[in-house]
């Protein structure tokens, strides 16, 4: 009796577990109180976020997010009650609760958000909560890995998602659902349609894990399993299905959708419950069903008749109450015995009869097998499928391989381990506690009660959802007896199939453990490769620009000023021309201090020595102020005046230490240097006259010029402006001056003493 | 007149290219300083010309008398100046401190962060 | 760098160059010059001094570490854009205080104003002198 989970030290794990508990518990109930009201009509609630762009924290709660709420919060009480047990004596269990939390919440607001944007930023959420809690436990590597990957896939998935949120906003008017929803026939008439419905379903889809993106979701499992029951199987991984059947109004309908979503998710379904005969560890056996079920998903939603919308509502309900139920059971098992190996368990029933039992509701539910509501959504799957065009018989033929694959998989997860003797494992078997039982006990009660009494969900939930999604409808009837009819033969065919490949599962995992070793198309191998091919891109591309060259990057920069202002000339035709120039001649003592700049400028470029090139700045320098000067600058002038002797006294005071190499020789003129630089002036010069030459706008000065005195007392405009209407920027500049002036400081201090002063210029 | 500044200004930067480019980092900042000349004439000019009429209001005026010099754009150069100058200071330093430390002003020898050769 | 004519002008010109940077600093508002100019010339009064006679002796006729008044200015000017606060105005309004004024005239105006230019008169002093002290000190 030495578990981790029974050493707990307090009761529920403390007062993270209680507030994580009771916040879910509290929602639930109180969404459970709207249900009556949600059956009849949607209530719609909303304040504004950014009100400026047109963001609102609008609410939606209609049938289908009813559905998800209750789903979050129900088995979110669940798993947190669950995980005051598992984790709580964990030292980070505040962490990973504050985590589940974190993704309660987003999760919720995704569902709930009836604005695109905030949809993709709880979407966002849901993302890194999930990358936290599946990188859990960082101290090891392949929990990152896994964490990463599915950060990775999810985020780009979800970036993409939010391309195509802008660009139907944009096309709808609106970022409110509730006003891009009735406009569906002008969306799918757009031209933008496809690139729209292409970037939903990118998201959709790497949400969903649906093939070929599927890779990320078993390596999910790397997390602590209430996180795999919770995010990786029974909410967060549905957002992708929740988002197509939100959209289903306004993208759905179309050949397109039809096509692709049936053949992505047929395709899904039956690799995902090939796979999953595959596995030996039960958890990876669970999160292959998993994908088997969001790929059930999308095919239904995309073949959208009202029967397939609702049986995938159905569907998504009964998946999650048995799924959860599932994982939690295997937690249990792992945590009592220390292995998950289905080759290895065996005879559990007798000493953890609780667990057995819970383990038996949820899988003879996943089996379809009456009583259970998993019956009733297979039933109900089937009549949907057989209703679609004769053409479409393969939606039926996958369902029911599909379906015969996962009573073999609810064999191998529930039934062999708890049947036969008790064998050897690395823990001695032993019941769980309560807390961990609660959950997958009434998840259990809850198939087995809606599989008595489908009418209720039929009537509350799914009904709802199905009207949600499709719209207006006659009710829907959920039977567990329909009669006799071709769905019930096919239900027999189903048990008749699975129960033959259960006899044969073993031979059969052997069999695909040789096919697959024989080198298939790996995806989790080709994940490595690309992102060593980022990496080794990113190596290439640092060392081709970052190539640590001062001169190397100038000329970048510079090049780019080249061919981004004249390109754009050029281009464009921007450039006004001479015309615009004021024509009056330049005063002889204009030119002549223009000539003495130039002068100055080339004086410094073309000399040897360092006193000669000090004096060519000084004389751009004088010649600048006394353009401040010609032009009415006084203020500027005396000022440029004060600095430029400043730069002398202080430039011929460093440079006196510092060797300087004449670069006058025909060799050392550098040819291209000379070109970046000629054409820099060049456009440059095409700057300014185009600046000149265009009309200007006085309208700021104008507003200085009045309010000047007025207002602010001083007769000196330039002043006014730089203490009082924009003393802000000025105190920000006197900020940078101090600054710098204490940065120089610290640089120099000490210079003298620790470094031996014998370097002066050769 | 407003084309001959043209001109000039092009002329300046051109220069201050030139030697920005360089891999002695003295005439760098030699380069620097006539950039930021050259940029403050350009922000200047950006404002438009006006002779004779500096941007002040006669005593017992409560506005200008007439056309004078646009204001904004002396007010920005004037801090911009400022700004230049502590900018020149600290890359002096910088130059005079790396000089003492690593014995050279030639921009290609200094790899203290980036050794030579590590990713060829 | 000694030199006779040097040290004996730098004495008077000094305490010229001083008394102008005050006085451009409080003409600045109507006249031109300002706290940046007024700044740039108090320092060149002091490098003036540095050059003729020595850093130390500069330093010493300063009596106060430059780094200390440049961040003793940029509080002057933060706090004068404060002030407005107490007037429940947006930050750096300017506030005004007309002493002895009379009909029509402003009379003395002292304000918030001027407490910023001066805030800038000692940044652009104290961060000068520091940089020029530093690089003379030092190499």
């Amino acid at each position: 009796m030495a578990d981790d989970y029974i050493k707990v030290p307090r009761f529920m794990g403390g007062p993270a577990g209680w507030i994580s508990i009771l916040f879910p518990a509290a929602l639930f109930i109180y969404f459970a109180g709207l249900l009556p009201q949600i059956a009849q009509t949607p209530v719609m609630r909303g304040i504004d976020w950014v009100p400026s762009l047109g963001i609102r924290l609008s609410v939606i709660l209609d049938g289908l997010s009813m559905t998800f709420a209750l789903l979050i919060t129900g088995i979110g009480t669940a798993v947190t009650l669950y995980s005051s047990r598992y984790l709580g004596d964990h030292p980070h269990y505040p962490r990973f609760v504050s985590y589940l939390l974190i993704f309660m919440v987003g999760m919720l607001g995704l569902v709930l958000a009836d604005n695109l944007i905030s949809v993709f930023v709880f979407w966002e959420v849901t993302t890194i909560s999930s990358y936290l809690l599946i990188g859990f436990n960082a101290d090891k590597a392949a929990s990152r890995r896994s964490a990463l990957q599915a950060l990775l896939v999810t985020g780009a998935g979800g970036l993409i998602l939010l391309a195509g949120i802008i660009v139907l906003g944009n096309i709808a008017g609106s970022y409110e659902l509730s006003e891009i929803l009735p406009q569906g026939d002008m969306i799918r008439a757009h031209p933008w349609y496809l690139a729209i419905l292409l970037m939903f379903l990118a998201g959709a889809f790497t949400k969903s894990a649906q093939v070929p993106f599927h890779f990320w979701l078993p390596n999910a499992m790397a997390a602590p399993t209430p996180v795999s029951a919770y995010l990786h199987s029974a909410t967060m991984v549905k957002a992708g299905v929740f988002l197509m059947a939100r959209m289903n109004p306004a993208l759905g309908g179309t050949d397109v959708w039809f096509w692709v979503l049936t053949i992505f998710g047929g395709v899904t379904a039956v690799f995902a419950s090939v796979m999953a005969l595959r596995q030996t560890d039960i958890k990876q056996v669970l999160a292959y069903t998993t994908l088997m079920a969001l790929g059930t998903l999308t095919m239904f939603i995309g073949a959208g008749t009202h029967y397939a919308i609702s049986a995938a509502m159905l569907f998504l309900v009964v998946h999650s109450l048995y799924k959860a139920a599932l994982f939690l059971m295997i937690g249990i098992v792992d945590h009592s015995t220390g292995t998950r190996d289905a080759t290895v368990l065996r005879g559990l029933g007798r000493a953890m009869p609780l667990t057995a039992l819970a383990a038996a509701l949820a899988a003879l539910s996943m089996a379809g097998i009456p009583p259970l509501v998993g019956f009733v959504g297979k039933e109900y799957m089937y009549k949907a499928s057989l209703g679609l065009d004769q053409g479409m018989i393969w939606v039926t033929a996958m369902t029911f391989a599909a379906s015969a694959l996962m009573f073999v998989a609810g064999g191998i997860v529930a039934l062999k381990p708890f049947r036969g003797q008790l064998a050897e494992t690395p823990h001695k078997a032993h019941e769980g506690p309560w807390q961990m039982l609660a959950g997958p006990l009434v998840l259990g009660a809850l198939s087995l009660t809606f599989g008595l009494m489908p009418d209720l969900l039929g009537e509350y939930i799914v009904g709802p959802g199905a009207r949600a999604v499709y719209g207006p409808h006659e009710d829907l009837h959920l039977h567990l007896w329909g009669g006799l009819n071709a769905a019930l033969y096919l239900s027999l065919a189903t048990f008749a199939a699975g129960l033959l490949l259960y006899l044969v599962h073993t031979r059969i995992r052997s069999a695909l453990t040789r096919i697959e070793n024989r080198n298939p198309i790996d995806f989790d191998a080709g994940w490595d490769r690309l992102l060593d091919g980022f990496k080794a891109f990113a190596a290439w591309q640092t060392g081709l620009i970052q190539t640590g060259s001062l001169q190397r990057y100038m000329a970048v920069i510079f090049g780019a000023f080249i061919v981004m202002v004249g390109g754009t000339y050029l281009v464009k035709g921007a450039f006004s021309g001479l015309p615009g120039l004021s024509q009056a001649e330049a005063h002889p003592v204009q030119w002549t201090v223009l000539a003495l700049i130039a002068v100055g400028s080339i004086l410094v470029v073309w000399t040897h020595s360092r006193m000669t090139a000090v004096a060519g700045m000084g004389v751009v320098g004088i010649g600048v102020s006394l353009i401040f000067i010609i032009f009415s600058a006084p203020d500027v002038a005396i000022t440029q005046l004060l600095v430029e002797v400043l730069v002398v006294v202080l430039v011929s005071l460093v440079m006196l230490r510092l060797p300087y190499l004449p670069r006058r020789s025909s060799k050392n003129f550098r040819t291209g240097h000379a070109i970046i630089a000629g054409g820099v002036g060049v456009v440059t010069t095409f700057l300014m006259i185009s600046v000149l030459g265009s009309d200007f706008d006085p309208r700021l000065t104008e507003f200085f010029e009045k309010a000047s005195y007025p207002d602010a007392h001083g007769r000196n405009i330039v002043n006014v402006i730089l203490v009082d209407f924009r003393a802000l920027d000025t105190f920000g500049e006197i900020t940078v001056v101090t600054m710098a002036a204490i940065a120089a400081y610290a640089l120099l201090r000490g210079v003298k003493k620790a470094v031996p002063d014998d370097e002066r210029e050769a | 007149m407003e084309l001959l500044l043209a001109i000039t200004i092009g002329i300046v930067v051109a220069t201050s290219v030139y030697l920005m480019l360089d891999r002695n980092v003295l005439r760098f900042l030699f380069g620097l300083v006539l950039l930021s000349n050259a940029v403050n004439l350009v922000i200047f000019a950006a404002g438009r010309l006006t002779a004779g009429a500096p941007p002040l209001i006669a005593d017992g005026a409560y506005a200008p008398d007439g056309q004078i010099a646009n204001a904004l754009p002396q007010a920005l150069v004037l801090t911009a100046i400022v700004i230049g100058f502590g900018l020149l200071a600290f890359t002096l330093a910088l130059v005079y401190r790396t000089y003492k430390s690593l014995g050279t002003v030639n921009s290609d020898e200094m790899r203290l962060a980036e050794p030579e050769d590590t990713h060829k | 760098m000694q030199s006779l004519i040097l040290t004996t002008t730098t004495r008077l010109l000094v305490a010229l160059l001083l008394v102008f940077s005050v006085y451009a600093l409080l003409r600045g508002h109507n006249l031109p010059g300002g706290g940046f100019i007024g700044g740039l010339i108090g320092a060149t009064a002091f490098i003036l001094y540095a050059i003729a006679a020595s850093v130390e002796d500069a330093a010493r006729a300063l009596k106060v570490d430059p780094a200390n008044i440049a961040m003793l200015g940029v509080g002057v000017a933060g706090l004068s854009g404060l002030s407005a606060g107490l007037a429940n105005q947006p930050f750096f309004t300017g506030q005004w205080l007309f002493l002895f004024a009379e009909d029509g005239g402003k009379g003395i105006p002292i304000s918030s104003v001027l407490f910023f230019d001066i805030g800038v008169y000692m940044a652009v002093f104290g961060g000068i002198l520091t940089l020029v002290f530093a690089l003379e000190r030092e190499i």
